[in-house]
């Protein structure tokens, strides 16, 4: 008998114990304005970012302390970390994850209030800054775009001037010709797909939806779509390119040993022909040529190979959304870090991305683009909390790798099946699951 | 427990206390800390660390995981809604679910072959023999390097032109075969890294028993005239019957839920996934922690199934040699 006070006393610290994990907390919904006097803003934010490389050289302190020259109370320190989706998901479940930290895709949208202090009105938001509709919850802004990326082809010109191509490609034919000539005269892999490192398969692929059809609404359309891989469409179009450049092995012999690091220097030293990824990569690129001794001049960027009524479209997205904790003790110091990095730190030139600000003009990584007439569109983010439900529900995983790791198996003959009955399942699983999710 | 706590208190405790309660012959009662009532909850109050970690860190996240499993909790939102068995109807109705546990065959296939590569070198390695420690040493080795590690360097090793097409080139054989590249030369690839990396393991734990066998029984053994096969199929074979048994629960568990290689070095791709990246795909890429939830309670089942029935078919024995 005499066990039971003990087993009760242990039950009762256990149940503490997971109250104490379980406790979210309700939001405060507080907005976290900007400061009325950039002296009076004060008060220490911690900042998490994804970006460990900058933290560790130093970069992101010299930016701080650039900060407190004009907000000389504000201490502003970093957490950079290595796998951020997955850390910062999981420290989400308390109310302890930094003052300022960028907006983890797994949330989703409709949660936003939960977690963000709001930052303003979208409609006054919106005509200073760029991608104000991706982080919009019924008329409130929540986060503001650490910059904006434009997606196309990072290519070697050198290597494609001795293939003797010149003009960009105009059709997937066309560029698969291109890479076919590449293989030929240069000996260069014309294509690197990053298959094992994944990402590359994921967002550069899926965040050209909007560059075949040219519109606006590409994205939003698929939460109403039923056959989003149907003839023609945008995932068709490009899901069809990806396949052709593995089927008629224009991409590495093996790509389940890739690697992404390698692979910038070998871009760079005219060993890979081109990769599609985003304009951030470019001045990634250009660096790694620097570092191997190679004209970083060479590094070209063209867009998607589709043309629709004879213009070449390239859809521009935002990259992370810097927002603010809605559980944060100095909310005005964390806006002031956030307006002041967007406006003041320069570090979306730095990273060759277009500025969350309306009033910078492009980067000069886009020179070709303007010089070539080249449609910016940024898609419209109106039903990406369906599309998000919907694509969680069918397991597809269009922001994910594994889909379009399975379509280059298929491709390359790995595994069986051909690209239409692919097609035709992945159909199926996107019409079941927007049956039940999303609506 | 409630055994060792009314014992413990041996012979001084039970002994002074009638003494102290009644006192005899006029003797004012002595009271010692023995009497004192926080005596009894002492041992409590020893077990009280190892309780609390146990509790905090294994029961109460397990309890958490199962009732994960009846929700349709995304892992981040701070609503959950509880749905039922929905989580597991949808488990078992959806067989692509389960196929995955095909890709453990291979696994299991490998923990065959470890068994008995560990088995031979624990053997012969248990007689005296020149460079015997060395020896001993470079088998174990395997085991102390990090998952991670081992998977980037097996990476290296598979890759297009790396260290195993090189070493096949030397002899003429082959020397350009992505090996990760298709669902059978992958799993073949990656379960024999995971031999490579456990087999450590099980040598050590054949050996431990091995050496613990009286070293008389071997001399009267030999002065009977027995080969060293006979040997082990009379002494050493049925003296680690129970290591031998644990082994291969260890290797059917380890095979069922088999994760850190193939995720580290394929990521799943190609036919390589097994049932725990599946599941961690579920919570982590997809948002169905209770889901995935489910997936891993199930797992934790069907292991302990397959263990009860094993412990029913063979029995732990005593061993009993002489």
């Amino acid at each position: 008998m005499r066990k039971k006070p003990l087993s009760i006393a242990l039950l009762a610290a256990a149940t503490v114990t997971v109250a104490g994990c379980g406790g979210g907390g309700a939001s405060t919904g507080e907005a976290a304005t900007s400061p009325a006097d950039p002296g009076k803003a004060s008060g220490t934010i911690t900042v998490l970012t994804n970006r460990t490389d900058l933290v560790q050289d130093g970069t992101m302190k010299k930016y701080a302390a650039e900060f407190r020259k004009t907000h000389p109370k504000v201490t502003v320190k970093f957490q950079g970390i290595t796998d951020y989706e997955g850390e910062v998901k999981i420290r989400m479940n308390t109310e302890n994850y930094g003052d300022v930290l960028l907006i983890p895709s797994v949330i989703a949208k409709g949660d936003y209030p939960k977690f963000f202090a709001p930052l303003g009105d979208t409609k006054d938001m919106a005509k200073t800054y760029r991608f104000t509709g991706k982080t919009d919850v019924r008329g409130k802004t929540y986060g503001i775009a650490n910059f904006g990326t434009v997606n196309g082809l990072v290519y070697n010109k050198a290597v494609w001037k001795k293939a003797g191509i010149t003009d960009w490609p105009t059709t997937p034919a066309r560029f698969l010709d291109d890479l076919k000539q590449i293989k030929a005269k240069t000996g260069a892999t014309p294509y690197y797909t990053n298959f094992k490192d994944g990402w590359p398969l994921s967002s550069p692929w899926t965040n050209s939806v909007g560059s075949v059809s040219c519109d606006v609404n590409a994205s939003d359309a698929l939460a109403t779509s039923d056959k989003p891989w149907a003839e023609g469409s945008d995932l068709n179009v490009l899901d069809t390119l990806l396949h052709d450049i593995v089927h008629d092995r224009l991409s590495e012999k093996d790509p389940t040993t890739t690697n992404w690091e390698t692979s910038k220097t070998d871009l760079a030293k005219g060993r890979i022909g081109s990769m599609l990824l985003g304009s951030w990569a470019v001045n990634q690129m250009r660096d790694a040529a620097t570092k191997a001794g190679k004209d970083p001049d060479d590094i070209g960027f063209m867009p998607v190979p589709v043309q629709k009524d004879g213009t070449f479209c390239a859809t521009m997205l935002s990259d992370y959304q810097l927002a603010v904790n809605t559980h944060s003790k100095n909310k005005s110091a964390a806006r002031a870090w956030i307006d002041w990095f967007t406006e003041k730190s320069g570090f979306a030139a730095e990273e060759g991305g277009v500025s969350a600000l309306t009033s910078i003009s492009f980067p000069d990584v886009l020179k070709p683009y303007e010089d070539n007439d080249v449609k910016l569109i940024e898609r419209s983010e109106a039903k990406t909390e369906q599309v998000n439900a919907i694509d969680n529900a069918s397991e597809i995983g269009l922001a994910k790798q594994d889909y379009r790791q399975k379509l280059i198996d298929i491709a390359r003959g790995a595994q069986k099946g051909s690209l239409q009955d692919y097609f035709d399942d992945l159909d199926k699983r996107w019409a079941d699951a927007a049956a039940t999710a999303g609506n | 427990m409630t055994d060792t706590t009314s014992t413990a208190p041996s012979t001084p405790a039970r002994q002074a206390a009638p003494v102290g309660r009644r006192p005899r012959r006029g003797v004012p009662p002595t009271r010692s800390w023995r009497d004192h009532p926080l005596r009894r909850i002492t041992p409590w109050l020893f077990l009280l660390a190892p309780l609390a970690l146990l509790i905090t860190f294994t029961y109460v996240p397990v309890g958490n995981m199962i009732y994960y499993s009846f929700t349709d909790w995304d892992g981040v939102s701070p609503d959950r809604s509880v749905v039922g068995f929905d989580n597991y109807t949808q488990l078992f109705t959806r067989p692509e679910l389960f196929r995955v546990f095909f890709v453990s065959f291979y696994y299991l296939a490998a923990s065959a072959v470890q068994i008995v590569i560990a088995l031979y070198f624990a053997t012969v390695l248990s007689f005296d023999l020149r460079f015997r420690n060395f020896f001993k040493g470079i088998l174990f080795f395997p085991y102390l390097i990090n998952g991670v590690a081992i998977g980037f360097v097996f990476l290296y090793f598979f890759q297009d032109g790396g260290t195993l097409d090189s070493v096949l080139s030397w002899f003429g054989v082959g020397g350009d075969h992505a090996w990760l590249g298709d669902p059978e030369s992958a799993n073949t690839s990656l379960a024999g890294v995971s031999v490579w990396r456990f087999t450590g393991l099980n040598f050590v734990l054949f050996l431990g028993a091995i050496q613990s066998i009286p070293g008389e029984l071997y001399e009267a053994a030999q002065l009977d005239g027995a080969s060293r096969r006979q040997q082990f199929r009379h002494i050493i074979a049925p003296s680690i019957r129970p290591v031998l048994s644990l082994s291969v629960i260890l290797a059917i568990s380890g095979s069922l839920a088999v994760f850190e290689i193939p995720y580290i070095m394929t990521g799943g791709a190609t036919g390589t996934s097994t049932f725990v990246i599946q599941t961690v795909k579920l919570a982590f890429q997809f948002n169905k922690t209770g889901l995935a939830s489910a997936c891993a309670v199930v797992l934790l089942l069907i292991i302990l199934v397959i263990t009860w029935i094993q412990r029913r078919l063979v029995p732990d024995d005593k061993v009993d040699l002489v």
